[in-house]
């Protein structure tokens, strides 16, 4: 799978998928995962350039589920904090 | 509106303009082209993702007429049935394993590629596929679509759930599509049967291979995904509004608080039925069988053939017989909280106390089945995509208190526990002691997880990725289907290992004869066999006749009863007693507990054994698993033993 992995958090506009608060949505844009479980979420629907929501959070916090592309999918936090987004402001109804 | 829409170009002559101009409806849609046409697929075979109600499809289009296989050397399953036509004519149809890609990198992924390329010993190359999605996610699953249409065989595709895709208000123009990807495409719904005429259509005319208008290079993700939108658009597909219901479920069933709380009753619930509506049903069951044997015995002259077919086989097969209400009730209760989708949520919320033991939320759903029986679990434990945590939930699920091991239990504490109330009149002594094996079972898997966890199963990172389906209905035909195959694989293996054992017990209980007659219980060969034996068994308090129901219990746990039954009713000493009675007065209290200890630990189950070798593709795992497990029981037992008789 070629797909440039984003290894750099640094970018200003940029967050973990992670850190998003429940009902927020942001795009997708960087897998910083070891290639099989990178994807594996892609096939998920977990591609750069589509819209990512927190749907909701577990009941003890963690795991998290996602709405993309149509699904919803539970991840750990520990997975999470590995992908990286860039958040939508909330006005902008998805 | 089931559509059929066929292409009419073949094998990638020209791009797809054949489709046609006007709807048609399934039935008619390419009458001319098979008329005189002899030819027919051998196999086809049905690809499809996860949760795309594949399984249900492929059930509705072959009903019973159903095989389950595995490949040879892996151990991804595969199902073949048969369709007929109202002609006779017969295809054969393969379910592959639901898959999400066909990239060679997990072993699903790889067998299905194998099978579809015809690489696979004995086992025909598809001539045709039907790859099934869902249609309320169209766009996610046409790359799997053009994935498939790229092998360059005639392929169907079949938009499932056609039912829910109008209720939450999508739709998408079949014809369009058709058109785009170059192959007919079938509206369909499993549930209500929508469309399936229209692909026993195609499996019964003779198929074009597809050709697209335009694939997409396959190893660009994002390039994959920017087509699937590009042809759902064409096709005018308009994606649902999304299941109002799972959300409102959902809020219900994860959340914070009702969330644990609906888990633990779910679990309790599970349990629940099985005792206090299997209980009844599997005596009534006993009953019926206990009649029936009398019955016969009447038509039977007196004499060996009799004892063998009453004493031998008829008390032996029906006594571990007498469980399969029990455990068709088991298996229906988690075939329902599947079907329906709560076990994904009770994976999520078992996550992360499974994390704890070093697993994840995915390894609790065989787990719980492993409390009907570990084989199924075992097969249910694919769905777990690290290897390590598989090997784990693997090693660790007999040690649940499966299905056999409750008769057991029963038996030895009806005979043994004196029933006094504890809390009520529901949880008295008796109830207590069943816990507390259940537990003990339980408490044995957590560790022995924390310990492969912490040692030869170390995972560097652990992953939770679960798909979440949407809420459904379980239909009757799955629920029916399940159950019918579970059933008959328990059926089969009282009607053979059982059967066998029950057989050769009896011959050596019968032989050597002595003037036609048989022999006093003492010398017959079991005995002999039974008391070299003793001196190892004896440190747990138990005699020779529990020295032989271990024996036989190697082939499966519940035949000790069966085996207890056949000595104690042969032996003229105990003939007039029923069991308990009998049992009571060959051992101690104290050597039962060391039984029920033992019994909590060991692995005696051929079926399980056999099932790991499959699972793990090596004699090594099932070996040390059986070595732990029996080291385990005797040192559980000896310590039980001891601490009674303080």
């Amino acid at each position: 799978m070629k797909l440039k992995m984003i290894s750099n958090f640094t970018d200003t506009i940029s967050a973990a998928l992670s850190e998003l608060q429940e009902g927020a949505t942001a795009i997708l844009f960087g897998l910083d995962l070891a290639p099989k479980l990178a994807e594996h979420l892609m096939n998920l629907g977990f591609i750069p350039g589509v819209e990512v929501t927190v749907a909701r959070s577990g009941p003890g916090g963690d795991p998290t589920i996602y709405r993309i592309d149509g699904a919803e999918v539970a991840l750990r936090a520990e997975l999470a904090c590995r992908i990286a987004v860039r958040p939508i402001a909330r006005s902008a109804e998805a | 509106m089931s559509v059929l829409a066929p292409p009419s170009a073949c094998c990638g002559t020209k791009p797809a303009s054949g489709a046609p101009t006007d709807r048609q409806t399934s039935g008619g849609a390419a009458a001319e082209h098979d008329a005189g046409t002899g030819h027919l697929f051998g196999t086809v075979a049905v690809v499809g993702p996860p949760n795309s109600g594949k399984t249900t499809l492929y059930n509705r289009l072959t009903g019973l007429r159903q095989k389950v296989g595995n490949f040879p050397g892996v151990t991804v399953e595969h199902h073949i049935g048969q369709v007929k036509d109202e002609n006779g004519r017969a295809v054969a149809l393969i379910d592959l394993p639901g898959i999400y890609s066909l990239s060679p990198k997990s072993e699903d992924e790889k067998v299905t590629m194998d099978v579809l390329e015809g690489k696979i010993a004995n086992m025909p190359r598809p001539e045709a596929v039907i790859v099934v999605v869902d249609s309320t996610n169209l766009n996610r699953h046409l790359v799997l679509v053009a994935r498939v249409i790229a092998l360059g065989l005639p392929v169907l595709v079949v938009l499932n759930m056609a039912d829910e895709l109008r209720q939450q208000g999508g739709d998408v123009d079949v014809l369009a599509l058709a058109r785009q990807l170059g192959t007919p495409v079938v509206l369909a719904s499993a549930t209500n049967g929508e469309g399936l005429p229209a692909i026993q259509h195609f499996l019964f005319s003779p198929a074009a291979c597809p050709s697209p208008l335009e694939l997409p290079v396959l190893h660009d993700a994002p390039g994959c995904r920017e087509w699937a939108i590009r042809v759902g658009a064409k096709a005018s597909y308009r994606r649902p509004a999304g299941p109002v219901w799972t959300r409102r479920l959902d809020a219900i069933f994860l959340h914070r608080w009702w969330g644990p709380l609906i888990f633990l009753a779910t679990v309790v619930g599970v349990f629940q039925i099985t005792f206090a509506v299997g209980q009844p049903l599997s005596n009534a069951f006993q009953s019926v069988l206990d009649a029936t044997g009398v019955r016969l015995g009447n038509h039977l002259p007196e004499g060996l053939l009799r004892s063998l077919l009453l004493d031998g086989i008829w008390k032996g097969v029906g006594s571990v017989l007498v469980f399969l209400p029990q455990i068709l009730l088991l298996f229906l209760v988690i075939g329902i909280l599947e079907d329906s989708g709560y076990l994904a949520r009770a994976a999520v919320i078992a996550d992360r106390t499974m994390a704890q033991v070093g697993l994840n939320g995915k390894c609790f759903i065989p787990l719980l089945s492993a409390y009907a029986c570990a084989v199924p679990a075992i097969m249910a434990t694919r769905t777990i995509e690290s290897k390590r945590d598989r090997m784990a939930t693997i090693l660790i699920a007999p040690f649940m208190t499966c299905s056999a091991r409750l008769p057991v239990y029963t038996m030895f504490i009806a005979a043994f526990v004196v029933n006094r109330p504890l809390l009520g009149v529901f949880f008295g002594t008796r109830a207590a002691a069943m816990l507390a094996l259940y537990v003990l079972g339980f408490v044995m898997a957590v560790v022995t997880a924390r310990l492969l966890k912490a040692s030869v199963l170390k995972s560097k990172d652990a992953h939770f990725i679960m798909e979440m389906p949407p809420y459904r209905r379980p239909t009757l035909v799955s629920l029916g289907l399940r159950l019918m195959d579970r059933g008959r694989a328990f059926v089969f293996r009282a009607g053979t290992v059982i059967l066998a054992v029950t057989v050769v017990l009896w011959v050596l209980t019968t032989f050597p004869l002595r003037h036609g007659q048989p022999a006093p219980l003492q010398q017959s060969l079991v005995a002999r066999a039974g008391q070299i034996l003793e001196p190892v068994i004896a440190p747990l308090g138990f005699d020779w006749k529990i020295g032989v129901g271990l024996v036989t219990s190697l082939a499966a746990r519940e035949t000790v009863i069966a085996t207890l039954g056949t000595l104690n009713g042969i032996d003229p000493e105990s003939r007039a007693m029923d069991l308990q009675t009998a049992l009571r007065h060959e051992i101690s209290p104290a050597a039962a507990m060391a039984l029920l200890v033992f019994f909590a630990f060991a692995l005696q189950c051929v079926s399980t054994i056999a099932i790991v070798r499959r699972e793990t593709n090596s004699w090594k795992w099932p070996i040390l698993q059986f070595a732990y497990m029996s080291v385990l029981a005797y040192a559980g037992a000896f310590l039980a033993y001891r601490l009674m008789r303080l």
